[in-house]
């Protein structure tokens, strides 16, 4: 079992509601200030986009924050220099798009991640089908390949996408594109429930979440929660590294009142 | 109220319609849509069962003489197939070749789309699906949806780049005429690359109720098959002209313009099993197929345009339908292979052509389609072509969409 899994595991085990904020790298200047305040915000892991110029799954906020860190230069090498040697005390996920894994090949791919002390992928447009070549590279370089599940996904599809991912399962609440919603969405609860039967491995639902209350919904069935157009509107509405920060300690408390009602 | 529409399954079946079934290269990608290391479905979990009951309904409808009977039936009283295979007199003897011109300019909508868009629509409306989305770049693909929805009481949205939106106006309104929705995207390079990605986003809000119409040999598995499979047409028709038309039978080159490279791949299919030289025309600022880089995008794997830290490149071309920074997957397969052989025109070239081949045959053609016209012109005038060679061309659709554009230049 890879690092990142087995810290999530612990994590989980221990009673707690797992926390993966996301952020777009290379946002701004002082981008890493946010992943600091992440982590002193209780985050359990943090999830880096590595932006890709054509982010078909992504929505209006994460397709603006990939296009502004672009245009600062940003790259997977400038970025996963930026993150060597960061020792945040939580496993970092990267999270990108195909093109860009396939760019240098997998292998040196994987193994860049590794040496920029990244444990965990997800690659958005890599479904089952496709992922063997990757799930090798990644495996080999001892990093968790994440697999996603959506509300489409039939019943022994999901087990098998269960069985085949690495570190967590992505669970993506709704049929739709990354982006803040009103409302946790009925089939987020339905998928989130599938799949903690048919796995133990962490259940990570994500897509949609925006509020303490949403967070602490999901959590009933899931086991921990995604955070990611949220955080981006508020950075690219000029949210500072603090700003951030107390907007998540509001989600991890409302997950840890959700854990335990009593204290 | 009586319902006077024509519906597809009380169209009358043509007799004698032989189910074609290819073997060798341009055939059936397999489940898995794999043309060599190219193709496959790279799309997001959210699609992956939306694209296999598209495969499953097309599998299941491809072998059905009675979709095949409805199909021929509509490519012929609707959309006036089989187009001509005109022979290109004037301009062949002053360029000392046989030059034969497949007039995809002629089919309804005036472009080589609706034939995709007829088979795709009905394939929709087999499905029980009331709604078709489809990106388009020159708008050739938006106005061929929007008139099979129209024939088929279906309602249909299109995706366009502002840019094209622009440069396309007429294009845009006859889409609105017809009844379809038509949604500027303003992301990226306004253009086909993010009208495709839009389209794709707003596709998994709506698998249930709505057809995903990909308008070239792009896209995840079954798509660059499907509708190959679906323009195969041009190449069978082309074919069985040239027995009659060529002493040979065969053209010793077939050309034809390569945006996602549907027109091509329809064209070459009917020649696969021939000594044919095949050759694929980009346009020098969207040339996926002859500089791009191995890569994925839009669910795909095949050649794409992209800079050295691995994000897409913008394309830039004349003619709005060729403005792709990739190219499907067979073509990058048959580029491998060697059995294809891509190149490229520059814009002003490309002008050129159109304007000598209005002058010559009367015949004024799509910029994209002028691509090719290009190409030939500039291989017969340097010699590349051997005098006497006989060339069989796919003018995939015709120039007035473009007049516009002619206006700034001539
Ligand atoms: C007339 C015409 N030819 C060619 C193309 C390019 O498409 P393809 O390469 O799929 O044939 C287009 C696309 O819009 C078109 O309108």
């Amino acid at each position: 079992m890879g690092l990142l899994e087995i810290h999530l595991r612990q994590r989980r085990e221990a009673g707690r509601a797992l926390l993966m904020p996301y952020l777009t790298g290379a946002i701004t200047g002082d981008w890493v200030d946010y992943l600091r305040a992440f982590v002193d915000a209780g985050a359990d892991a943090i999830e880096i986009g590595l932006p890709f110029s054509d982010p078909t799954l992504d929505g209006a906020t994460i397709q603006e924050a990939s296009h502004v860190a672009l245009s600062r230069g940003a790259s997977v090498r400038a970025i996963l220099a930026g993150l060597s040697g960061l020792e945040l005390g939580v496993p970092l996920v990267a999270s990108t798009y195909q093109n860009l894994v396939l760019h240098d090949g997998p292998e040196a791919f994987c193994g860049a991640l590794r040496t920029a002390g990244v444990d965990g992928l997800i690659v958005a447009d890599l479904p089952l089908e496709e992922a063997d070549e990757v799930e090798q590279a990644a495996a080999d370089a001892g990093v968790d390949l994440a697999l996603l599940a959506s509300p489409a996904t039939p019943p022994p599809r999901l087990a098998a996408i269960a069985r085949r991912s690495r570190g967590f399962v992505y669970a993506v609440s709704l049929m739709g594109t990354t982006g803040e919603r009103a409302a946790l969405s009925a089939s987020a609860t339905t998928l989130a429930g599938q799949l903690c039967e048919s796995t133990d491995r962490p259940v990570l639902l994500g897509f949609g979440i925006s509020t303490p209350d949403q967070a602490a919904q999901a959590i009933r069935t899931a086991d921990g929660v995604v955070v990611g157009a949220a955080i981006m509107r508020r950075i690219l509405d000029g949210a500072s590294p603090a700003d951030v920060g107390a907007y998540l300690a509001a989600m991890r408390q409302a997950l840890d009142q959700e854990r335990e009602p009593a204290s | 109220m009586t319902d006077l529409r024509l519906r597809p399954r009380d169209l009358p079946r043509p007799r004698d319609l032989p189910i074609v079934r290819p073997a060798g290269t341009m055939s059936d990608p397999g489940p898995r849509g794999k043309f060599g290391d190219h193709g496959g479905r790279y799309v997001p979990e959210s699609l992956v069962a939306a694209c296999q009951e598209v495969e499953d309904a097309f599998r299941d409808a491809w072998s059905d003489p009675g979709f095949r009977g409805s199909l021929a039936t509509l490519l012929a009283v609707h959309a006036g197939r089989p187009t001509a295979l005109t022979p290109a007199w004037r301009l062949s003897a002053e360029l000392g070749i046989t030059l034969l011109l497949k007039r995809e300019d002629l089919a309804h909508t005036g472009s080589h789309k609706i034939n995709n868009v007829l088979g795709q629509a009905l394939l929709a409306t087999r499905m029980g699906r009331t709604r078709l989305l489809a990106e388009t770049g020159a708008g050739q693909h938006g106005v061929a949806t929007a008139t099979a929805a129209a024939l088929l009481g279906l309602s249909a949205t299109v995706f366009m780049g502002e840019r094209d939106v622009e440069r396309q106006a007429l294009n845009v309104f006859r889409m609105r005429v017809l009844g379809a929705e038509v949604v500027p995207v303003g992301t990226g390079s306004r253009t086909l690359k993010d009208a495709t990605s839009e389209a794709m986003r707003h596709w998994v809000t709506c698998v249930d109720d709505a057809y995903y119409c990909m308008g070239s040999v792009v896209g995840p598995h079954p798509y660059p098959w499907m509708v190959r499979e679906f323009q195969r047409v041009i190449g069978e028709e082309a074919r069985g002209q040239c027995a009659t038309e060529l002493r040979t039978g065969v053209p010793d080159y077939v050309v034809a313009c390569v945006g996602g490279g549907s027109n091509a791949a329809g064209t070459f299919a009917g020649f696969a099993d021939t000594a044919a030289q095949f050759v694929g025309v980009e346009a020098a600022g969207g040339a996926g197929a002859t500089e791009g880089r191995t890569g994925v995008l839009h669910g795909f794997r095949s050649r794409f345009l992209q800079d050295d830290d691995g994000q897409i490149t913008e394309a830039e071309s004349i003619a709005a339908g060729l403005d792709y920074p990739g190219v499907g997957p067979e073509h990058a397969y048959l580029r491998d292979l060697g059995r294809a052989r891509y190149v490229t025109v520059t814009d002003a070239e490309v002008v050129d052509a159109a304007l000598r081949l209005a002058r010559t045959e009367g015949i004024l053609p799509a910029l994209e389609s002028a691509h090719a016209v290009a190409w030939v012109i500039r291989a017969a005038e340097s010699g590349e072509l051997p005098p006497g060679a006989t060339v069989l061309l796919t003018l995939s659709g015709r120039g007035d969409k473009d007049t516009a554009t002619l206006m700034e230049l001539v």
